[in-house]
């Protein structure tokens, strides 16, 4: 096993503010992202979607549109290849069967996929589309996401879905104050500002793709499954990637590209249109969370029970695990947590910012800012009297647990401390003020990675892992990285990345990117150091070593460890238009060691800003009688524009982890992971009317003030 | 993407006389609603014909001291014209509450008039819609319809018209001008839009193949003190979900002169003319106010989650006429 301690060297980079390396590329266009790459002979698919929400393929009239100018061909369940489906892929999941595109005449929802018409330009490929022809015969379909349905069963997804300690009812029974509330949140989608886009092509009988992913070696093992391939065969590249958030893993693109580029020997590039990124590049499903605590009347709790409805596909267990943050926030002698799903026709949900945190948080921080409220507690103290002093269902110890540092700092400096609690209270001018809190945390996780380091006779040195910067900056953070464990300036690195061929390495995802490939780049950098004898000649070819840190991660002691945060709000609500707007907001968070604080604080900034929209403004719409979704584009779908973000503040507290070899914690989730709570607490404070389903949408201000 | 022949007017006659009387063919000016509708299928022109550079991008005083305003003039210059933004400021605010600047930028106001509804099911062609297809149903009024109409509307489409500038053009008296092949003609703006009965598919007054040239604004004292309100879902770049345009002379505490006009809540910028008559002559209190709302919203037929929409404009009004008054007051 290689060395990684970092002991002795002095940080230059790491910890100090650096541009993005690739940024100049990216502002002058240099940067070419996976749809703008040339390639000779390239053709071009359109996938073309249900338009039936449930039932089977009669038909497809292929006849008229393959005679339609430049059409080459119209792949569908008739003449696809046979896909192999049975596996458990790199990430512990098996594969969507809407990836696993025209396997059969079966359509499980509105905008499944059901052919691919590929043509000579894009045009023509999305003329032809828009002409075929598909006749369905329909079933009676059910998209209702509804409290209480006796069909929900509990999912693990990547967490248990249920942890139970203690006697619920007979602590809630004992409790002298006693929470009970439902919150709700919409359906919600993830939408980078790059579509989705991938170009397959065999070269010599390997498989080239070059694509847009979060992991080159998680794509790569897809589709070596999927198409039966040696994955030493398969080569897949992501150079620059324009924000994936979870949605861009292997999709029904990157498999129909593959298939076409097979069937017509010649390289096809499949882009996925804003339209289509509603029902094929996954999206959050929606919640309905009960909450129930009970408490003693200084707020300690006695009772915690968090159960949590999500809504998956009838294809693909997928679960939304609102109820796991319970497990890592706050004890309770009797504490229960619970994820349930139900089966409807809609498409699959996916991995999206901070899954489970981002609705879980939203519901347990509320129904917290209830119970202060309740008790007559501030909603700090009450927090902060709820400490846990290890894991409350795991039992094992925290690896740094610095939530009340979080709190205390971002008091200070939100002036938490003056806050009249009295809700209802503070105007200005046609505008009621109100401020709010909640607390976050996120896993910090790592995942085996491999990393290659080259040193070069003109004392530079190439990093090359299969990492993926989907617009996080990690090029940027694992440069710093690597010139600290080099103890060299950040000149002499180049990172190369997005490349499957650099060997298997985490994706980026789950906030564990940069932990795990730092963790990468520090195993090897230590090796070469030790390689690099002073004042030797080193070859033409250079000096390469090569890490892997899946004997390193498994030796890691087993503790709770996560990211923390404490989130601060101040909104105005006018009640007599319904509108909120958010004035200020603050995040501190404990997050390990901060690699490059211009982009963390991007990160994290970017996170709350999320956290703006999930309170105010995101909400997917469908359509009950036809299945499928309505306003399907960015102007239908809002989010948080420039006009809607105040000033936002994000800044963290020392997170030091002595025993952690990399001491970096993931920081990709955790701004979003409260934000919308302290948003919907302060709009409590302002008016004094609780919103617990998200949106909180000026009809909904408007008609609970009439109520109220 | 349908293939489509593209000309480059050089004049009004000539781009009359482009178009013809070619059902298939659309002017094209900022392309800002056109070209979306056009990739989402919803319009699918054979011909299109350029009218964004005619000689149509003045802003002039007229001889009765109104404003004559090219159709071709941006959105951006109308608001910020001087002259606009001196004498009917209830003008600037609803243009600069549209969009975004970069829309602003590119759409015309001939091209803000006759904009499409922004209504889901309209734009969705895997859906029914009798604007878009004529006698096929009207989802939307047992679907998703919080941002639907809530005056004026039919059985047959209860789309709301998404213009704010075609609000404040309302309460201005603004008249719409235009040419054809038979020559001009003229239709003020509470005309220009037709009931939706049972065609909701016919929208405007103007007749086939009319090209809009200007609009007149006759002068009006009273607008020189006005106001335009928006509530939307988020603070820029939404449709509203309800606004109001009004301008207000009171003297001595008795409202002298009113205009009000409401938006986003009829298939058409939506005139308040019964507010207007409890208005002129009554007291300048919240009482007047609210009783005017009231007065307008009386003919309020909501549907199953939209009827927040008539608190609103109530709420609205009594906000913006109020905020009218005071000034007035000081």
């Amino acid at each position: 096993m290689t060395s990684t301690s970092v002991k002795g060297a002095p940080v230059r980079a790491v910890g100090t503010k650096h541009v993005r390396v690739e940024g100049r590329d990216k502002v002058t266009g240099k940067a070419r992202y996976a749809g703008e790459v040339p390639f000779a002979h390239l053709a071009h698919g359109w996938l073309v979607l249900s338009s039936a929400a449930r039932g089977r393929i009669e038909a497809i009239e292929t006849e008229p549109v393959l005679a339609m100018p430049g059409v080459l061909a119209v792949l569908h369940h008739g003449n696809a290849l046979r896909l192999h489906t049975d596996f458990v892929g790199m990430l512990g999941t098996r594969p969507d069967p809407t990836c696993a595109v025209f396997q059969n005449d079966k359509v499980p929802h509105v905008g499944w996929p059901v052919a691919l018409v590929v043509a000579e330009t894009p045009e023509q490929a999305r003329e032809a589309a828009e002409a075929l022809v598909v006749h369905y015969e329909q079933q009676p379909h059910d998209v209702e996401f509804t409290g209480g349905d006796p069909n929900a069963y509990p999912v693990d997804g990547h967490m248990p879905a249920v942890t139970d300690k203690g006697d619920l009812e007979s602590e809630l029974a004992a409790s002298a104050v006693v929470i009970d509330a439902e919150y709700t949140t919409p359906e919600e989608h993830h939408h980078p500002m790059e579509p989705h886009a991938a170009t397959a092509r065999w070269d010599d009988g390997r498989l080239e793709l070059t694509d847009s992913n979060q992991g080159a070696t998680w794509v790569v093992a897809e589709l070596a499954n999927l198409f039966s391939l040696d994955p030493e065969s398969v080569r897949v590249r992501s150079e620059h990637v324009g924000g994936g958030f979870g949605s861009k893993g292997v999709r029904a693109h990157q498999v129909a590209a593959v298939m076409a580029a097979t069937v017509l020997q010649r390289p096809v590039r499949v882009v996925l249109t804003r339209r289509q990124m509603f029902t094929l590049a996954g999206h959050r499903s929606p919640t309905i969370q009960r909450v129930r605590l009970g408490a003693d009347p200084d707020g300690r709790l006695r009772a915690l029970d968090h159960r949590a409805l999500s809504r998956t596909s009838t294809v693909y267990d997928f679960v939304e695990p609102s109820a796991g943050v319970a497990r890592v926030m706050y004890d309770a002698d009797a504490h229960h947590t619970e994820n349930q799903v139900v089966r409807l026709d809609v498409p699959s949900p996916t991995w999206m910012r901070a899954p489970g945190e981002a609705p879980g948080s939203f519901a347990l921080e509320a129904a917290l800012d209830e119970l202060a409220e309740k008790c007559g507690v501030d909603p700090i103290a009450l927090r902060l009297r709820n400490e846990p002093e290890k894991g409350p269902v795991s039992g094992l110890p925290f690896a740094g647990r610095n939530l009340r540092a979080c709190f205390e700092e971002g008091a200070r400096r939100f002036g938490w401390a003056e806050r009249d609690p009295r809700p209802g209270v503070r105007r200005d001018g046609r505008w009621l003020l109100g401020t709010g809190t909640a607390g976050a945390s996120f896993g910090a996780g790592a995942a085996p990675s491999t990393a290659t380091i080259t040193a070069q006779a003109d004392g530079s040195f190439t990093v090359s892992i299969a990492a993926a910067d989907i617009g996080t900056g990690a090029r940027t953070a694992l440069t710093l990285v690597a010139a600290d464990a080099l103890e060299v300036p950040t000149g002499r690195i180049l990172v190369r990345l997005g490349d499957s061929a650099y060997g298997p390495a985490m994706i980026a995802g789950g906030s564990m990117g940069t932990r795990s490939w730092s963790w990468a780049v520090m195993a090897a950098a230590g090796e070469l150091r030790e390689r690099l004898v002073p004042g030797m000649e080193i070859p033409p070819q250079g000096i390469t070593v090569r890490s892997d840190t899946t004997e390193a991660i498994a030796a890691l002691a087993r503790k709770e460890r996560h990211s923390f945060g404490a989130q601060f709000a101040e909104v105005a609500v006018d009640t007599a238009t319904g509108e909120v707007r958010v004035r200020r907001m603050l995040g501190i968070f404990a997050a390990g060691r901060i690699v490059n604080p211009l982009t963390a604080k991007g990160q994290f900034t970017g996170g709350m800003i999320w956290g703006i929209s999930m309170a105010l403004h995101e909400e997917a719409r469908r359509d009950t009688v036809y299945g499928g979704p309505l306003g399907a584009d960015l102007a239908g779908y809002h989010i948080a524009t420039h006009a809607d973000v105040p000033r936002i503040e994000a800044d963290w507290v020392d997170d030091p982890d002595p025993e952690d070899p990399v001491g970096i914690k993931g920081i990709g989730e955790i701004g979003i992971v409260g934000a919308a709570a302290a948003v919907a607490n302060a709009v409590w404070h302002a008016t004094g009317v609780r919103h617990r389903s998200l949106p909180i949408r000026p009809d909904r201000v408007l008609t609970a003030v009439r109520l109220a | 993407m349908k293939e489509f022949t593209y000309q480059k007017a050089a004049d009004v006659p000539g781009a009359v006389a482009l178009l013809g009387a070619d059902p298939d063919a659309r002017f094209l000016a900022g392309g800002t609603n056109l070209v979306d509708l056009m990739k989402s299928g919803v319009e699918r022109p054979a011909r299109l014909v350029d009218v964004r550079e005619l000689p149509l991008d003045r802003i002039e005083t007229t001889a009765d001291d109104g404003l004559r305003i090219g159709a071709t003039v941006t959105n951006s210059d109308l608001a910020a014209h001087p002259e606009v933004r001196r004498r009917y400021p209830v003008l600037t605010q609803a243009v600069l509450a549209g969009a975004s600047g970069q829309l602003r930028n590119m759409a015309t106001v001939g091209g803000n008039l006759l904009q499409r509804t922004r209504c889901a099911y309209f734009t969705d062609l895997t859906k029914p819609c009798n604007k878009r297809d004529p006698g096929s149903g009207c989802p939307a009024i047992r679907g998703e319809h919080h941002n639907h109409a809530v005056l004026g509307a039919s059985s047959h489409c209860v789309a709301v018209h998404p213009s704010d500038m075609a609000v404040a053009l309302a309460a201005l008296d603004g008249v719409v001008h235009y040419e054809t092949a038979d020559g001009p003609g003229e239709v003020p703006i509470g005309w220009l839009y037709l009931p939706v009965a049972e065609t909701p598919h016919r929208e405007t007054a103007l007749p086939p193949g009319a090209l809009i040239t200007h609009l007149t604004l006759p002068p009006s004292p009273v607008a020189a003190h006005s106001r335009y309100r928006k509530v939307r879902e988020r603070a820029s770049y939404a449709f509203a979900i309800g606004s109001i345009a009004a301008a207000l002379d009171v003297r001595d505490g008795v409202v002298h002169d009113a205009r009000v006009a409401f938006g986003a809540v009829a298939s058409r910028p939506w005139r308040a003319r019964a507010a207007e008559r409890i208005l002129i002559g009554a007291q300048a209190v919240t009482e007047t106010f609210g009783a005017a709302a009231d007065a307008e919203m009386a003919a309020a037929r909501p549907l199953a989650h939209n009827a927040y929409k008539v608190t609103l404009m109530r709420n609205l009004t009594v906000a913006v006429l109020g905020e009218l008054a005071e000034e007035a007051g000081r």
